[in-house]
């Protein structure tokens, strides 16, 4: 029973450190039709950049931990900002290399990483409360993987009432339906591609704070990791769709720590295995839309 | 001495607009005006181009040529840019957004400070009731009255409005033929229609295209009244339906 738990709950915290990289991408694809390999590189420099204001600080301290998650998303929202200002508008339309432009930024940005933060991995710390476990039914919890879960909880939460409650988040929303009828209506979609990313960037920057604690280290490829299994969490669930996305995190993470308690570790195997299956099945995904 | 009274300029010049979607050519060197007062309409065959040219005219399509807004070229800026200097678009297939509800789908519409809010209300009273309603679950004349409802919440210069009545019971034909007709006392309205008896009841003049082309262009009516140019333009006969 206390396994069973263990792998339930750790399974869900997984799934919320998912959502927190797969929000962003499945927000900007959903709008833009760009399928964004940057998106690593914002929540690789977010946690380095978070790891130097919690030294700066104190790592010890809960004061830190917040500035740091808080500069995180600050960091991974500026990052997205100038990336799609710089990057991807003039690309306006012309989707591959839009693709591409991306996919050599998260390259250069590994490079540039390595060269600045070094290309051994460093070990981090912070309050002594992460390190330690709760108990849930005989299950012992990392209490990292309570944070992971409040985080994506506060973020979906903000997310879908700056989706449904501000005239952004309805033009957002309208333009993942149709975006040229956006315009057609008078407005400037592309401010709201600018938002999107920005909005995505500072998902993508907690959790890339987040996702340093949970491995108790920061690289300059932590980000490209974790970038594999928000791809798949974001096409299972349906590319565009945040519901989608944040079911399919909880799924698949699930699954991974089922599949690697159960089948000799076999959980990333499982999942590209239901990822294949969903594409040969259900190609829009479990809520995306009909092509 | 008799005073003359000169006609007022066109609101919208379109001269040798050509247009393309996927390198393939559309709309072909078209030229016309449409008067700054009534409704002008846009006829010919299924796919000669009808609404490739609003669309153009609209930049939501690769276009050149030439398309002045009250004297003001307009093909040089995006579609937004152009909607904002008064082009009000009622697409085909009416376009609304499924997933948001009707309120949602008419608050993303206005544009202006003072959005005609009563003017819409008193047109489409059933959308009053159904505000709350998911746009995705109306019927098909319901999600017309959305689509036509947006265009009529700003003050525009021109509409540009494609295929109304298209695929709607023949009840609610007559309801969007009123509003439309209700909507040109204020607004010149462009319009692609495909409904004669439409056309017959709202047009006053209108450009007939072929093959991507103008072919024929003069009063609604008379070009109606032709059995034989409508037979030979369109396809059908212009007789009147009782």
């Amino acid at each position: 029973m206390s396994s069973l738990v263990l792998i339930l709950l750790t399974g869900i915290g997984l799934g919320a450190l998912y959502f927190l990289v797969a929000s962003g991408l499945s927000l900007i694809y959903g709008l833009m039709h760009v399928l964004n390999f940057a998106h690593g590189a914002f929540l690789t420099l977010s946690a380095f950049v978070g790891w130097q204001v919690a030294q700066a600080l104190g790592t010890g301290s809960w004061g830190s931990f917040l500035a740091s998650i808080l500069v995180g998303a600050v960091v991974g929202a500026v990052f997205a900002t100038v990336t799609e200002l710089v990057l991807i508008r003039p690309l306006y339309e012309r989707h591959i290399e839009q693709v591409l432009v991306t996919v050599g930024l998260s390259f250069a940005a590994v490079a540039l990483f390595e060269g600045i933060w070094g290309t051994d991995a460093i070990n981090i710390s912070g309050p002594v409360w992460l390190r330690g476990t709760t108990e849930v039914l005989g299950a012992k919890i990392p209490n990292t993987y309570w944070v992971l879960m409040v985080a994506a909880a506060i973020v979906l939460a903000a997310l879908v009432l700056f989706l449904r409650k501000t005239r952004y988040g309805m033009i957002i929303r309208a333009g993942v339906e149709n975006r040229a009828m956006v315009t057609a209506l008078g407005i400037d979609v592309r401010r709201s591609f600018t938002l999107v990313f920005a909005i995505g960037g500072a998902a993508a920057g907690i959790g890339g704070v987040l996702a340093m604690h949970y491995s108790t280290f920061v690289s300059a490829h932590l980000g490209s990791t974790l970038l594999i299994f928000a791809f798949i969490v974001t096409v299972i669930g349906g590319l565009g769709s945040l519901a989608g996305a944040a079911i399919a995190s909880v799924l698949v993470a699930v699954l991974q720590q089922f599949a690697n308690f159960y089948l000799d570790g076999t959980g990333d195997f499982i999942v590209v295995a239901l990822l294949a299956v969903v594409l040969l099945v259900r190609p829009r995904g479990l809520l995306g839309r009909a092509a | 001495m008799t005073a003359h009274t000169a006609a007022p300029p066109p609101i919208l010049t379109v001269a040798n607009l050509s247009a393309s979607i996927a390198g393939q050519q559309v709309v072909e060197d078209v030229s016309f005006e449409v008067p700054a007062t009534g409704i002008t309409a846009v006829l010919g065959r299924n796919g000669v181009g009808k609404t490739s040219t609003l669309r153009a005219i609209l930049g939501l399509i690769h276009r050149r040529g030439v398309v002045t807004l009250a004297g003001e070229r307009i093909d040089g800026l995006p579609t937004h840019r152009i909607v904002q200097r008064g082009v009000g678009y009622v697409p085909e297939d009416r376009d609304v957004f499924a997933k948001l509800t009707v309120a949602e789908n008419l608050a993303l519409a206005e544009r202006d400070r003072n959005p005609h809010r009563e003017f819409v209300a008193a047109l489409f009273p059933d959308l009053v009731a159904r505000r709350n309603q998911m746009a995705g679950t109306l019927s098909g004349g319901q999600q017309q009255m959305v689509s036509v409802a947006r265009a009529l919440l700003n003050e525009n210069r021109i509409l540009l409005v494609d295929e109304p009545t298209k695929g709607l019971a023949p009840r609610i034909v007559g309801e969007v033929a009123d509003a439309l007709a209700e909507a040109a006392k204020v607004v010149p309205i462009l319009l692609v229609e495909q409904n004669l008896d439409v056309v017959r009841r709202l047009a006053a003049d209108a450009v007939v295209i072929a093959g991507g082309r103008v072919v024929h262009t003069g009063r609604a009516a008379d070009i109606l009244a032709d059995d034989a140019l409508t037979t030979r333009l369109l396809g059908v006969s212009g007789e009147v339906h009782t």
